[in-house]
């Protein structure tokens, strides 16, 4: 290591720990069969996740041994052997539960869309990072938007609608390093648009928005738009809310439709699709204050709640570890993530600085979906919670993105 | 503002996490009760299957009750294990095995353990069901056959397999599935939507009522009773007059392209794929790869369509103008095509045009024909390709596009084709080398189905309707434009006119003069086909194909058919003896030619097919 290298940040490896085990302990519970068998029993899907986590520590080894600038110099390289990767997905990649997000090896199956996430961070903290970018002009800002958005295209129409949802998450980095508030607005206002599109129907949304442009056109001269362009701004809004009717019947498919309709509350369906999320909230709230025990959820015992070791581990900790459990969970994240942003705030250069807002917006975009469609106030959208949800490319995925960090943390000092 | 925005977003849901999981879990006691009395029972309602029925309106096919008994291995308890094998007549170990099978596929969903019981077994097991806790009898429906025939055109039905249970989330494992025909491809139409109902129970399995008011259940919806084109009286003659051959019968309707009958031989008693005989027969079935009896001919077979083939090239002549139907050819026993290779013709009188030669089914005429068409181009890729575009107007060379779930596309071979071969350009080649082209040898392939719509778009003097099996659903006609909309050939229709005279003729003086009906006005034409086998990797001829295509009357089309009956030998000793009685049937509903039909009757191939299989030397074509 260099002179200039400063001690790894232990408190927010200390956290990683204590989510990756706990995770674990949950991921054993929700998946042990009648007759349990030793802990790295491979035909085990807690086996394999305690394989996987070994295997990643023997990652963070390699990770922090490499030099920082590595990850700088590499960063376009990376990018686009990811994006190749990805790409293979539509020859070679297989087919489960309806995705086509695979690679299978021998036994052992690879979600690419995993590692993407890294490309696509180091990739646009490198563009961002270059002294000749700025952010303001719009040029710059369609680089940076291809950067992110390219890796998302792919991956949604295999379909994951879930990991290309994530891309949104580098909204933060760009918006800390001098985007223009207005994008991060449209964005709100575009989402929130869409949902009340699907509540009310598009004819409502229209007479609200032309409300709201009348009510603008009532403020005082200085502060009032121009004329142009509250028009323009009202006919784009009322020609998205006719379109997202449109898009919503055909762009979509009817397991996505089915499960915002169960959330907004629209028209219950006839396949019990609104089943995961209900098995989901009744284990959890069955928890208590301090839940049942470990191994002893009745839910999670009697598999009620699909995919419970993945997407939705985290109805397991609500059973068995009660409010005290998914508390303290839901704190350590915050803390966690909180810790991060605190670390990526003092860094020297734009490149490590870029790097932990995106790493921050991911693991919040994941940690935002995952626990609102557990508890049932987001609709049903195939995302792991980090660090817990059984997954080796998830696992990895989210183990690279974090110690690439640690490492580019530690050698903070080093270059500016 | 741009350092703080994240911070508190994070906090905010961070606080709202919070407060929901404390509502959830601590406010909020019905989920406690909730899990506790969360054991949800699904209970499946099949709806009926719909029935079929024929063109005329008789039942063909309809339900019988059948029970299974399932389990659901998680909440299986011991039992006595003799007393339920006894009522069963099942072994110990068939029922250990089914058993795992069942655990591996789920422990929580229901499996089949023994399926469709027989009414005595239902009885019985009634009684005693309530002594095996896991253990429950479901009802389905299963097809019952009021016909023997036709088992190629219906389908079956049969239990899916874990592939369809992966791909389609309808079907749970021991659920049943329509396979090939009718059942195959209107499977959804068919079948209905099942029903279900999701019952709580409680911590001692008793039923405490529907789970959330039964806000989740549905009611099944009854399968639509479907129509089909066939008639059922020509498709039961056909398949008896095809009895001990092989071969295809198909018939249509020219003016809508319904299939009034579509035979395959050899063929199977639909019922045979009923009940617990059903896995045993369809082995059975499956395993006779000599005879194949599940492979439809009418629909799957390719075979070189030999004569009839001459009619379209006649056609295609007059249309580019490379001959009139004056233009004589003359022929000596056949048509010397250079370095004394000969393609032969038999005797009769000459030379001839257009309406005799069709009659006569003159060799040498049509090869002059053809090499008037391809050499009217200046190479002969552009000749063949012109060609072979008019051959794809007739629905040739390309998947018919019926709504039966199988079918192959034929072949017309085009000049890519022959440069491909002939490797060209290092080599050349000239119309002579297709020329078996001009009578329906060569690299032409057809399926029956194919020359029974070339026949029918002849008939109606350049169009057809893409042949189809379905009629009625729920006795509203069909609406679906593929079916319901002409296609147009690339003919004139008045070229039709000297081709249908002379399909005309090949009954009042040419090769099907003896077959005539009495009172039927018939055009047809006859085909024999050269065809061949390997034995051991060699080449080795077998005796030619029957074949026949027709239709009548003459003036208002009723009817078109093609006849195939492999190694039957010339056109028309099986094959035109057959269409002629299909014919007869269909118009009239009585045989006057009795003697035609005892000859069919009487006289079997099933020496002939055994030939190859003998491992001794044979003759052919005797």
């Amino acid at each position: 290591m260099s002179k200039s290298s400063v001690s790894f940040d232990w408190l927010t490896i200390f956290i990683y720990l204590l989510l990756v085990g706990f995770g674990w302990i949950n991921i054993y519970s929700a998946s042990l069969g009648d007759n349990p068998s030793s802990i790295f029993d491979f035909s085990q899907v807690y086996g394999k996740q305690a394989v996987w986590i070994l295997l990643s520590f023997f990652m963070i080894v390699v990770l922090l041994s490499i030099e920082a600038r590595f990850y700088m110099r590499f960063s376009s390289v990376i990018y686009i052997i990811s994006l190749i990767s990805i790409l293979g997905l539509f020859a070679f990649g297989k087919t489960i539960n309806g995705a086509t997000s695979w690679y299978v090896f021998g036994g052992v199956s690879i979600q690419p869309a995993e590692f993407a996430k890294v490309a696509t961070t180091l990739a646009l903290a490198k563009y961002l990072g270059d002294i000749q970018t700025n952010i303001k002009v719009f040029s710059h800002q369609i680089i940076a938007f291809l950067i992110i958005i390219l890796p998302a295209l792919i991956i949604l129409p295999q379909p994951d609608a879930g990991s290309a949802l994530v891309y949104s998450a580098f909204l933060f980095p760009l918006y800390r390093e001098g985007l223009s508030g207005v994008y991060l607005f449209l964005g709100f206002a575009a989402i929130a648009v869409f949902v009340f599109t699907l509540l009310f129907g598009p004819l409502y949304v229209a007479i609200a928005i032309g409300v709201i442009a009348l009510i603008s056109l009532l403020q005082k001269r200085r502060n009032r738009p121009s004329y142009l362009f509250l028009l323009g701004t009202l006919i784009l809004a009322i020609g998205y809310s006719y379109s997202v009717d449109y898009i919503f019947e055909n762009m979509f498919e009817q397991r996505h439709r089915d499960r915002f309709n169960i959330v907004l509350g629209q028209e219950v369906d006839a396949k019990g699709i609104g089943y995961n999320t209900n098995q989901s909230e009744i284990a959890i709230g069955s928890g208590g204050w301090l839940g049942k025990g470990w191994t002893e959820g009745t839910q999670t015992k009697g598999q009620f709640v699909p995919e419970q070791h993945t997407d939705y581990i985290f109805s397991t900790v609500g059973e068995e570890w009660g409010f005290l459990g998914t508390s303290l969970v839901t704190l350590l994240f915050v803390l966690f993530m909180l810790r991060l942003l605190f670390l990526s705030e003092r860094q020297k250069s734009q490149f490590n600085r870029v790097y932990g807002y995106s790493l921050v917006g991911i693991l919040f975009i994941h940690f935002l979906v995952n626990i609102a469609m557990v508890i049932g106030i987001f609709p049903t959208v195939g995302i792991p919670l980090p660090f817990f949800s059984y997954g080796g490319s998830g696992l990895w995925g989210f183990t690279i993105l974090l110690f690439i960090f640690i490492k580019l943390d530690s050698e903070r000092m080093s270059f500016s | 503002m741009r350092r703080v925005l994240l911070f508190i977003i994070i906090i905010t849901t961070g606080i709202i996490f919070l407060a929901r999981l404390f509502y959830l879990q601590v406010i909020d006691e019905s989920f406690v009760r909730l899990s506790e009395d969360n054991a949800i029972k699904v209970v499946y309602d099949y709806p009926q299957r719909g029935y079929i029925f024929d063109r005329n309106g008789e039942l063909l096919v309809s339900n019988q009750p059948s029970y299974d008994v399932m389990a659901i291995p998680r909440n299986v308890k011991v039992f006595d294990t003799a007393e339920f094998c006894r009522i069963l007549n099942i072994t110990p170990e068939e029922l250990a095995s089914k058993l795992d099978k069942a655990k591996i596929y789920s422990p929580r969903l229901p499996s089949i353990i023994v399926p469709q019981l027989t009414k005595s077994e239902y009885a019985y097991l009634q009684e005693k069901m309530r002594n095996y806790e896991g253990f429950y009898i479901q009802k389905r429906s299963l097809r019952d056959y009021q016909t023997h025939n036709g088992s190629n055109v219906l389908g079956y039905i049969a239990e899916v397999n874990k592939k369809i249970i992966e791909e389609n989330p309808y079907y749970i494992s021991g659920d049943l599935i329509g396979k090939q025909g009718i059942e195959g491809y209107y499977e959804e139409l068919l079948r209905g939507v099942k029903g279900v109902k999701y019952i709580q129970k409680d911590r001692f399995n008793r039923d405490i009522g529907a789970f959330k008011d039964g806000i989740y259940d549905t009611l099944p919806k009854k399968g639509k009773d479907v129509t089909v084109t066939i008639d059922g009286v020509l498709q039961a003659y056909g398949e008896k007059l095809m009895e001990n051959k092989w071969g295809g019968i198909v018939a249509l309707e020219p003016a809508t392209g319904e299939i009034l009958a579509l035979v395959t031989a050899p063929s199977y008693d639909p019922a045979l794929l009923v009940g617990r005989q059903r896995s045993r027969n369809f082995t059975e079935l499956y395993y006779d790869t000599i005879a194949r009896p599940l492979y439809d001919r009418g629909l799957q077979a390719e075979y070189p369509p030999g004569s009839p083939f001459k009619t379209i090239n006649a056609l295609i002549a007059l249309q580019e103008g490379a001959v009139t139907t004056q233009d004589r050819f003359s022929c000596n026993m056949g048509y010397v095509f250079g370095r004394g290779r000969k393609m032969g013709c038999h005797a009769h009188a000459s030379p001839l045009n257009m309406v005799p030669g069709i009659a006569q089914s003159c060799n040498a005429y049509f090869a002059n024909v053809y090499r008037r068409i391809i050499e009217k181009f200046p190479t002969p890729q552009e000749g063949v390709d012109t060609w072979a575009n008019h051959l794809k107007s007739f629905g040739l060379g390309n998947y018919l596009g019926s709504d039966l779930s199988t079918g192959r596309p034929g072949k017309i071979p085009t000049a890519d084709y022959y440069n491909r071969i002939y490797d060209y350009p290092t080599y050349k080649w000239y119309s002579t080398a297709t020329i078996s082209n001009a009578i329906g040898q060569g690299e032409v392939l057809m399926t029956p189905i194919q020359l029974a719509n070339m026949t029918a778009a002849i008939s109606n003097k350049g169009w057809f309707y893409t042949p189809h099996i379905l009629k009625e659903i729920d006795g509203n006609p069909i609406k679906d434009k593929e079916f319901t909309e002409k296609k147009h050939t690339t003919i004139d229709p008045k070229h039709f006119i000297p081709v249908v005279e002379g399909m005309h003729q090949v009954y009042q003086s040419g090769t099907a003069s003896s077959l005539r009906i009495p009172g039927i006005e018939i055009a047809g034409k006859t085909g024999t086909a050269e065809n061949f086998t390997k034995i051991g990797g060699k080449r080795i001829q077998l005796t030619d194909h029957s074949i026949f295509i027709a239709f009548a009357p003459v003036d208002n089309p009723k009817i078109a058919i093609a006849v195939f009956v492999e190694n039957g030998y010339w056109g028309g000793r099986y094959a035109g003896r057959i269409a002629g009685l299909m014919i007869e049937k269909y118009l009239k509903g009585t045989i006057s030619r009795t003697d035609m039909e005892d000859w069919i009757l009487t006289h079997s191939l099933e020496e002939e097919y055994k030939k190859p299989y003998s491992g001794e030397p044979f003759s052919i074509n005797k």
